[in-house]
């Protein structure tokens, strides 16, 4: 456990959004979208495994008639794989949404909030 | 004569395609690349997504003589002559709906440069139009449920082959190998069976191979390409990209980096991303020839511009092969106008209202939606959920989208009309109307039993 880990304990918690902390790809097969989230800093990964869940995001994408949400955690990448189906209204190849991939919306899931130990913020600047 | 001498202990595999529509002058900087490193190799171009083999079945039935990549020409041109001469075979799924006529252009390309007549060996065997109406076809776990298959509809089906026919075309000499519908990865994965000696059942160098193939098939996006968020991810000269290039030893090890003297980058950020994408079950990653386990994987920073993929298994691949039918899906229709300075918001939500009342008072049978771009287009639902509860009013250049599909182009041409009505009819200073309607093809993905498929080389 790092020493920021450690005294994150003691902190006080704020809200960040996702993208401060995470970065994320979407992609597609059919009408399932998938999106991989990860970590930029190992010690934030704890944090997003227990916030961002399959019903938070269910909740976030339900607007766009997806049905079912999976999640698959792989902590090697500080990383997990969402696998969200039906919220493709139609694929790319029957959708009316201009992006009928759904490539965008590893930026929407990158809306959702979490709460982080304020020590543990580094003002966005995670990645040199 | 480096790739008739197989097999070697370690291999290069460069990607100098990543979909159809990517950057023509890619391939060159990793051709210099490959041929500078000396090491036996390979060059990839993936250019067949699941929406392109649709666009390519609708060419084909316009003309018996398209169907392939249409950027072909544009990609082999300036390589060709280096390829051949450097004895770097080219492996592809250019081939797209036509196969063969990609292999007649290919001849004729080497023709016209005055350049030895390549080898060419066609992957047949994907295409299952003729018989997709008797085959026993199980859903893919991804499909809707309930969805009913209109099998009157279907125009083309394709199964996604593996790599074992591309290593067989590269043992016989082919110094181009043209498949239509084949699994990405597999583009790798055939050349490193032939090229490393691998067996087919080797299930843990097959998942190494299939990987490789899997962080290749997209092209840049394992080199930085879309991966830039500026003040987060930032990535060097996107403008001169360098694709991506594997080293794969025979004993399995496997690592990535991209062409020499190009822009991007390639890192455990950049690897990440592609590891992943478009990947379901990390633990259970289906391709024709392993079912991969990523749950172990990691990526590791050897270098600059370099890393390595460990933890990678494999295990035994599936009985059937995935099938991607493709059904006419009537037609799309676009009709778009801007609204800007002034109560801009309020304009064109009246104009919206306007056209979903219009819509109704035509009678006009069409699934629609209504985006406006500039405050909430893409990651809107088809029913408007996020532009209903928005406050336009901080938005002050918006531009109205209305999008519609029937099964008959009139009825689509007459709703997208009335966008164009709205010059007059609609609120005021509205501007730049536009159309445009498009023929649809559908997919849908079903598996098929791996006994009732036999994939076929042949040279053209």
């Amino acid at each position: 456990m790092s020493k920021e880990l450690q005294n994150a304990s003691t902190s006080k918690l704020v809200n960040v959004v996702l993208h401060d902390i995470a970065h994320a790809r979407a992609g597609d097969k059919g009408e399932r979208l998938s999106i991989c989230l990860f970590a930029y800093n190992p010690d934030l990964y704890p944090f997003i495994v227990n916030q961002i869940d399959e019903s938070k995001v269910y909740e976030h994408f339900a607007h766009r008639g997806v049905f079912e949400v999976r999640r698959f955690l792989l902590p090697k990448l500080d990383g997990m794989n969402f696998v969200i189906d039906g919220a493709l209204e139609g694929g790319v190849n029957g959708s009316l949404n201009l992006d009928g991939h759904g490539k965008s919306l590893s930026f929407r899931l990158l809306e959702l909030e979490v709460e982080i130990p304020n020590t543990l913020l580094n003002g966005g600047k995670n990645y040199e | 004569m480096l790739m008739k001498n197989a097999p070697f202990d370690q291999m290069l595999i460069g990607c100098g395609a990543g979909f159809s529509g990517d950057r023509v002058d890619a391939p060159g900087p990793v051709v210099d690349h490959l041929i500078a490193d000396g090491r036996p190799s390979v060059l990839m171009l993936e250019t067949l997504g699941e929406r392109t083999l649709a666009l390519a079945q609708k060419a084909r039935r316009a003309d018996p003589e398209m169907g392939y990549e249409p950027l072909l020409q544009d990609l082999l041109e300036p390589i060709l002559g280096k390829c051949l001469d450097a004895n770097i075979p080219i492996v592809g799924n250019f081939g797209a709906a036509n196969p063969s006529a990609a292999a007649r252009l290919i001849h004729e390309i080497a023709k016209a440069k005055g350049l030895r007549p390549p080898r060419i060996a066609v992957v047949v065997g994907d295409d299952l139009r003729e018989r997709i109406q008797e085959m026993e076809l199980i859903p893919w776990e991804g499909t809707h449920p309930g969805y009913q298959l209109s099998k009157s509809k279907i125009v083309a089906a394709n199964a996604y082959l593996g790599a074992e026919p591309i290593a067989k075309a590269l043992s016989e000499g082919a110094d181009v190998v043209v498949t239509g519908r084949v699994a990405d990865p597999a583009l790798a994965l055939g050349p490193l069976i032939y090229g490393l000696g691998w067996q087919l059942d080797d299930w843990e160098r097959m998942a190494i191979g299939t990987m490789a193939g899997h962080l290749l098939e997209c092209g840049s996006q394992i080199s930085g390409g879309y991966f830039a968020d500026p003040g987060f991810k930032d990535v060097p000269d996107l403008a001169r990209i360098g694709f991506p290039i594997a080293e794969i030893h025979a004993d399995g090890r496997l690592i990535l980096t991209k062409a020499d003297g190009t822009g991007g980058r390639v890192d455990v950020r950049t690897g990440r991303e592609q590891l992943l994408y478009e990947v379901h079950d990390p633990s259970a990653y289906i391709t024709p020839d392993v079912i991969v386990d990523l749950s172990a994987a990691e990526i590791v920073e050897i270098g600059l511009n370099r890393i390595e993929l460990k933890g990678v298994r494999g295990k035994p691949a599936t009985e059937t092969y995935k099938v991607t039918v493709s059904l006419s899906g009537g037609w799309l229709g676009e009709g778009e106008i801007s609204y800007a300075g002034l109560n801009s918001g309020a304009r064109a939500r009246l104009a919206a209202d306007i056209i979903e009342e219009r819509l109704k008072i035509r009678g006009l049978n069409v699934r629609s939606r209504i985006d406006l771009m500039g405050a909430v287009s893409i990651f809107d639902s088809d029913n408007s959920f996020l532009r209903q509860q928005m406050d336009l009013s901080s938005h002050s250049d918006l531009r109205l989208r209305l999008a519609v599909e029937a099964d008959d182009r009139q009825t689509v041409e007459h709703a997208t009309q009335e966008v164009l009505a709205l010059l007059c009819c609609g609120p005021a200073g509205g501007g730049g109307a536009r159309r445009n309607h498009v023929e649809r093809i559908h997919t849908v993905s079903y598996l098929v039993p791996k006994s009732s498929i036999q994939a076929k080389v042949t040279f053209a």
